[in-house]
Formats: C-alpha cells, sequence, structure tokens
C-alpha cells in the first residue's frame, strides 16, 4: 500500500503544473476561480491551445491523438488543469467512436473534435424521459438511406453552440424499451431542427430544448448497431469514472472559499477567523478528501484493469454533494456581496458577482447526469445483489 | 394557551392572501420586476389602502394600531406571492425605526406618509467591513454648526434605489466596534452629498450601495439619543428578522404545495413520481420543515417585544438559526423533486429558491444566529422564559 504517486508521476505533476502556469490565459483562470461562465469561444481558444500541446484528448487511444497517459498521470493532469471544462465532443464522444464508431466516422469526426472544427451536444433527455431515460420517445424511421426523425430533446446543454448532435432516438418500439434505442449523429443545420432557449434560475442561457419534425439524416450516421443505443450509453457513463466526481474542480473552488474568507471581513475581521466559518470550511475540506480517496481507489482499480462496476454512480452522489456544499459556502461568505444581477460587477463585487449564479446552477448537478435519487437505485440494487465490496 | 388569530388578524390575513393571489399573480409579478422601476407604485399604493403599510403603527400616526402579530401575516403573504416591494426595508424597518425613536416633528414627517404607501424609508445600517455585527460602524456623523456632517458607505441598502429617505447608522463617538456612540439619522435621498448606487437583486426586489460624502444635516435630522443608537438598531434587526422569517414561511409553504403537485402529476416509469417512497419521504420532510418553521416564527413574534432584550434576542436568533436551514433544505428539495423543469427561469420554483437563498443569509446565516443564540444563553440561561 503506498498514497503517494511515484517519483515518475511527482515529475509530470511538475511539468504539467509548470505548463499550465504560464500557459492559461489570465481571463480563462479568472472566469475560473469566480465561477463565471464560460463562453463558446474561451473553450475554442484553449482547447485548441491544449492541442497544440499534445494535451486535448488525454482520455484517447495514442493512435487517435491521445499522449498514450496511464490513468494516473491523466488524474494528475486533471488536477492541475483544474476546472475550465471540455467539450462534450472530446470527453464524450470521441470515445464512443473510437470504440463503437466506423472506420469512415472516425476519420471524419475525430480529427474534427481534435481541431474544435465541429461543437457537440448531447441529445438525451426528453419532456417525458427524465430519470426513466428508456422510455425515449424520439424516433428514428429508416427511409431508403436515411432515417426520419421526429420528437424533441430537453435540457440540452449548449445546443446553441453546436454543429452537431450525438442523439438516442428510438428505432423499434416492440420488445424490451432499452432494446429499441439507437445512438444517432445528427447535423444541427438539417432542414425540420429548431432550438428554442431555455434561461435557468442562474439567469444564464446553458440549456435548450430541440426539435424535430421530419428531419432526414443518413443512415450512415448510426453509431454501432440499431439498438446498441442503451449500451452505448452506459459505456459513456462508465467511461469518464474518475472525473465524474470533479476532484479538481473542488479543489480549486475550495481554495477560493479560502481566499474569499481572508477577504472578506466580519466586525472588521478577516471571516477566516470566524469559528463557525473555520468549521464550515473545514469540514467542507475533509469531505473533499474522502470523495479523493475514494476517487483514489476507484483509480488505482482501473490502472489495475479491473472492470467498471458502479463507482461512477457512488463518486457522482458523493462528489455532487461536495460541489453543492462548496457552492453554497459561496454565497454565504459573499453574503450581500452577492446579492447584485449579473451586472453588479460594475460595483466592485468581482469576485462574489458570480457566487449566486453559480450555486443556482449547482443544484442541476444532482439532476443531470442521472439523478441522485437514480443514482441512489443503482447503488441499491448493487448492494442488495451481494455486489458491495 | 391559544395561538388562534384574532377576527381582525384573520381578515387581515385572509384579504392579503386573496388580494396577492387575484391582482400579484406570477405573471404580473414578473412583469414588476422587469420595469424600469422594479416595483409597482399602484400596488404598493394598494397596500397602504388596505393598512398593510401602517399595520403596526399607532392609528394617531395614521396607522392601524397592531404589531409584530399583524406584521407577519402580511409578510407570509407577500412571501408566498413573491412580492418584491419594499414591505421589510420600509414597513418594518424603516417606518418602525420612526414610530420608535421619532420626534413629533419626524413621526409627522414620516409616519402617514409611509403608512399610505406615498413614502418609502430604508434602513441602512451595513457596512463591508461590519458583515453582521451590528456595533461596527464606521460612518461618522461629526456636530457641526448645531447640525451634523455624515460621511461614510453603507451596502446592502434593502429598497435603496426606491427611498425617499435613510434611517443611517452611524458613529458619533467611540471606537470602531464599540457599543456606545452609535447614533441613528434621517437622511434624504435628494440631500446633497447623497449618493446610491442601486441594483436588481437575485430576488427581483432592488438594493443599493450608499455613498455619504460630507452631507450636511439639521439638528432635526438626529433620530433618537446621540450615542445611544444601539438598542434600537438591534430591536428593529429582530423585528426585520421576525418578519423576514413569515415571508421565508409563505415562499416555503407555496413551495411545499407546488412540489406536491408536481411529484403527483408528473410521471415516469409509468406512475406518478409520488408514488416512489424517497419522494414521499423527502415532501414529508419539507413538510416537518415548513410546520416548525410557522412554530418558531409564532415564537419569536411572541417574544420580539419583550421587555428583555436578551431575551427576545435568543428567541429571534433560534428562530433565524433553525428557518435559515429549513428554508435552504425547502428550497434545494422543491427543485430537485421538479427536476429540470425546476431548473427553468420560467417556473416560480427557481423564484422561491432564490428568495429563500437570499434570505438564509439576510441579517446573518444560521451559523451566525447560532452563535449568538449561544452567546446570549451564557448571559440569560433559562431565558426564554415560559409566558
Amino acid at each position: 500500500m503506498d498514497i503517494d504517486f511515484s517519483p515518475q508521476d511527482r515529475a509530470f505533476q511538475q511539468e504539467v503544473r509548470a505548463w499550465f502556469k504560464t500557459h492559461t490565459p489570465a481571463d480563462l483562470k479568472r472566469k475560473t476561480v469566480t465561477g463565471e461562465m464560460l463562453q463558446k469561444d474561451d473553450i475554442v481558444q484553449w482547447q485548441r491551445r491544449l492541442d497544440a500541446q499534445g494535451w486535448l484528448v488525454t482520455g484517447w487511444p495514442k493512435e487517435h491523438g491521445g499522449p498514450g497517459w496511464t490513468p494516473t498521470q491523466r488524474y494528475i493532469f486533471d488536477l492541475e488543469r483544474a476546472a475550465a471544462s471540455l467539450s462534450m465532443g472530446v470527453i464524450m464522444l470521441g470515445p464512443v467512436l473510437i470504440a463503437f464508431g466506423t472506420p469512415e466516422q472516425k476519420a471524419q469526426y475525430l480529427p474534427r473534435i481534435r481541431r474544435c472544427d465541429d461543437w457537440w451536444c448531447q441529445g438525451y433527455s426528453e419532456p417525458g424521459a427524465g430519470s426513466d431515460l428508456a422510455s425515449l420517445k424520439t424516433t428514428a424511421v429508416a427511409d431508403g438511406d436515411d432515417y426520419i426523425v421526429n420528437g424533441s430533446k430537453i435540457w440540452t446543454t449548449y445546443a446553441h453552440w453546436a454543429t452537431h448532435m450525438f442523439c438516442l432516438v428510438r428505432t423499434s418500439s416492440t420488445g424490451k424499451k432499452q432494446g429499441g434505442i439507437s445512438f444517432l449523429l445528427i447535423e444541427m443545420d438539417r432542414a425540420g431542427i429548431e432550438v428554442k432557449p431555455i434561461v435557468s434560475i442562474d439567469g444564464e442561457h446553458h440549456l435548450n430544448q430541440v426539435f424535430f419534425t421530419d428531419v432526414r439524416v443518413p443512415r450512415k450516421n448510426l453509431v454501432g448497431r440499431e439498438g446498441q443505443g442503451w449500451d452505448i450509453a452506459k459505456y459513456l457513463l462508465t467511461h469518464e469514472r474518475t472525473s465524474i466526481a470533479g476532484v479538481a474542480d473542488c479543489k480549486a473552488h475550495l481554495a477560493n472559499l479560502y481566499a474569499a474568507a481572508d477577504e472578506r471581513r466580519s466586525g472588521g475581521r478577516p471571516l477566516a477567523e470566524d469559528g463557525a466559518m473555520r468549521l464550515k470550511l473545514a469540514r467542507a475540506e475533509i469531505e473533499l478528501m474522502a470523495l479523493e480517496y475514494t476517487n483514489f481507489r476507484v483509480l488505482a482499480a482501473t490502472a489495475a484493469g479491473k472492470a467498471p462496476g458502479p463507482e461512477s454512480s457512488l463518486l457522482k452522489t458523493m462528489g455532487t454533494a461536495v460541489q453543492q456544499t462548496l457552492s453554497e459556502l459561496d454565497v454565504e461568505i459573499a453574503a450581500e456581496m452577492a446579492w447584485p444581477w449579473h451586472e453588479g460587477g460594475e460595483l466592485g463585487h468581482g469576485r462574489y458577482a458570480h457566487a449566486m449564479p453559480r450555486y443556482c446552477f449547482s443544484r442541476a448537478a444532482t439532476i443531470y447526469g442521472g439523478s441522485d435519487e437514480v443514482q441512489k437505485n443503482v447503488l441499491a440494487k448493487m448492494l442488495l445483489a451481494g455486489g458491495a465490496r | 394557551m391559544n395561538f388562534d388569530l384574532s377576527e381582525e388578524q384573520t381578515m387581515l390575513r385572509d384579504a392579503a392572501q386573496k388580494f396577492l393571489r387575484a391582482e400579484y399573480g406570477f405573471d404580473a409579478r414578473n412583469k414588476i420586476v422587469a420595469s424600469e422601476p422594479g416595483m409597482s407604485r399602484e400596488h404598493w399604493r394598494r397596500f397602504g389602502e388596505f393598512g398593510w403599510l401602517g399595520v403596526a403603527l399607532p392609528e394617531a400616526d395614521g396607522g392601524f394600531g397592531g404589531g409584530i402579530v399583524e406584521t407577519i401575516q402580511v409578510a407570509e403573504a407577500l412571501g408566498a406571492a413573491l412580492a418584491v416591494e419594499p414591505y421589510l426595508a420600509s414597513t418594518v424597518l424603516g417606518a418602525q425605526a420612526v414610530a420608535r425613536a421619532g420626534s413629533p416633528a419626524q413621526r409627522s414627517t414620516w409616519l402617514p406618509g409611509l403608512a399610505s404607501g406615498e413614502l418609502i424609508l430604508s434602513l441602512a445600517h451595513t457596512e463591508v467591513d461590519a458583515r453582521h455585527d451590528l456595533a461596527h460602524v464606521q460612518t461618522r456623523a461629526t456636530a457641526k454648526g448645531g447640525g451634523w456632517v455624515l460621511s461614510g458607505r453603507k451596502s446592502g441598502v434593502l429598497g435603496a434605489p426606491w427611498a425617499d429617505g435613510f434611517v443611517v447608522v452611524t458613529r458619533t463617538s467611540g471606537a470602531v466596534n464599540e457599543r456606545q456612540g452609535i447614533s441613528l439619522f434621517l437622511v434624504g435621498a435628494s440631500t446633497p452629498g447623497v449618493q446610491v448606487t442601486g441594483y436588481k437583486v437575485y430576488d427581483g426586489s432592488r438594493a443599493g450601495d450608499l455613498r455619504l460624502d460630507d452631507v450636511v444635516l439639521g439638528e432635526g435630522a438626529l433620530l433618537g439619543t446621540e450615542g445611544e443608537g444601539l438598542a434600537l438598531l438591534e430591536h428593529l434587526i429582530d423585528l426585520g428578522i421576525v418578519a423576514a422569517c413569515a415571508d421565508a414561511l409563505g415562499a416555503m409553504g407555496a413551495l411545499l404545495r407546488k412540489t406536491g403537485e408536481y411529484v403527483s402529476t408528473r410521471k415516469q416509469f409509468d406512475v406518478p413520481i409520488a408514488s416512489f417512497q424517497v419522494i414521499q419521504h423527502r415532501l414529508v420532510d419539507m413538510f416537518a420543515a415548513v410546520e416548525a418553521t410557522r412554530s418558531l416564527v409564532l415564537m419569536a413574534a411572541l417574544h420580539a417585544e419583550h421587555l428583555d432584550a436578551v431575551t427576545r434576542s435568543r428567541a429571534v436568533s433560534a428562530a433565524k438559526a433553525a428557518i435559515g436551514e429549513r428554508a435552504r433544505f425547502v428550497a434545494q428539495q422543491a427543485v430537485q423533486l421538479h427536476g429540470g423543469v425546476g431548473m427553468t427561469e420560467e417556473l416560480d420554483i427557481g423564484h422561491y429558491f432564490r428568495r429563500l437563498t437570499l434570505f438564509c443569509n439576510l441579517f446573518g446565516s444560521a451559523d451566525h444566529h447560532l452563535q449568538r443564540f449561544a452567546a446570549l444563553a451564557a448571559v440569560a440561561p433559562n431565558s426564554p422564559p415560559p409566558r
């Protein structure tokens, strides 16, 4: 048993840290620290810079441009990268195409994802299919060389930025409902697609509803076999197991909270000296340690080649709990500095201007990607089947 | 023991709920929030006609002659309606400052207008480095030529852009954290040297920062006794907390009802999600939180005028500490049980969520009041006494 990184891994950490220190754009650093929403251009420029270094598609195998790192190196990299989320194409679609795509699909899409020529959004949830995702009703009916797609997707993050959507559609309504789902790639500029914005309670536009009316999509856009969509979606959920906990983001966030508590005053003294605030920060830090070491254990198991299990559900419930606690603390530390709606930045409330929207949007974390209740159902099933280790 | 409202109090509560449901629905409210002033003077005057704005003012001053029990009936209804008008800022904090410490001239200048809705008066007490320490006052008032000169900055002034005047908390003597030496002044919003930077708040209301640069005031601007203002300020904030808790209760009750309706109709796995035990138990936890909140609002209100300030403040801090936690829980679970739609600006759920989030840290977080309660317990271990 050894909880330290190896000397090679520590050297790697130094290298990565030094690079980020000099190459992270200042405004990206600021936005990441304060929780300000990133714009498409922020992410595209950042991804291109990472790609030029060979560090963008760290989860992809070497032959598709990945750096060939070990899981531990990838973990270290994410820790040092600290927040600044990457696009869904890089994180989610790439690995799926590599595992299930045709050679043509790989050749067509993977380089474009790396260059950020395409922006992918994820079409899973529907108005009637949230926790019960398998009941989704958007249909794709074969017609010659095409599918004709009808239906609607909702909560589609950044659909308004997207050039493409990877989408779960129903190609069969007989038999088990999971078995009739297929994974389809859809260009967003096809006739019959309408994107309607949804403003969320942080006052921002991240989310959309997407409507499909007789949209023709070539059958060659199908990933895997017809009816394999559910398995592909499950593969995707377990693929990014160790990043799902968001340890790196939480660490950066916690550091920001400590800095804010030092800066804010209570009765003229630093808020960080307030006993209750200190305990609250300490408690959050300890919860983050529990999360981090659980994540380490999963990482070690992954490195040892163990098959994916229900860890992603555990890491998601633990991780989102920590994320939400930190966001709550943001608002508490800021107090009246967090009141001004958006444009309040001019009042010099800078560091605190995004505390409220960040907290508000953090509430989505226990809803999207399988709600907290659904994750616990998965875990309960595992426990009661005797699968607990 | 009797927790029943009097006939008059019941009428006040029912009338407020009925009027707001009919005339201050979610759509009407959103139009008010989006309007240039950000509040409805028309509604505000109606509130005045109904007697809500003078509810706790003596009849001689144009009021209704009630007290905190009447105040919380209106506050709860306003919370349930997501109303943004400055009831807490002006009717509770501003008007009560004048009602409790005002000279006859100050009373006649302000109280009838506040009761009718013609005037708005905000309390400006917080400073950036003070947080919730009421004695931490850096804004100075200096005697000069029979009058006063004020300089300093105030932050987080509720209703500031709408205010015709401010009750400004200053220091006329003593060191920055000293209990003695705090004095309150009535300052007209258009007095030279007063600068208000207003902004829209995340709950849809308005607030602002105040800058006072050599503001020259006459002798008659001093409210109450020079140097003895802290006790009054503490009482005002305690009253404000009770009213804010009642407002939160209104919002929490609305969330409980709306969430119950939603989970009964939303179907997943071919059944209403209310058929799942995890949802049922969560709803029951929300219900218990709302009930405890109602009990604590009542408890705090019944101690709000207690002659012993320690007993009063302990009761108020107990309520704020416990209700703060519950408000957060109810707000979070209402969003969670609504799922994605609970995250949208289009639904009122998120607006209640934001209102309750701001409530949690208004006048001090749950932790702040837990500490205050514990500290006061050391002073008066047996309070609050039985009624």
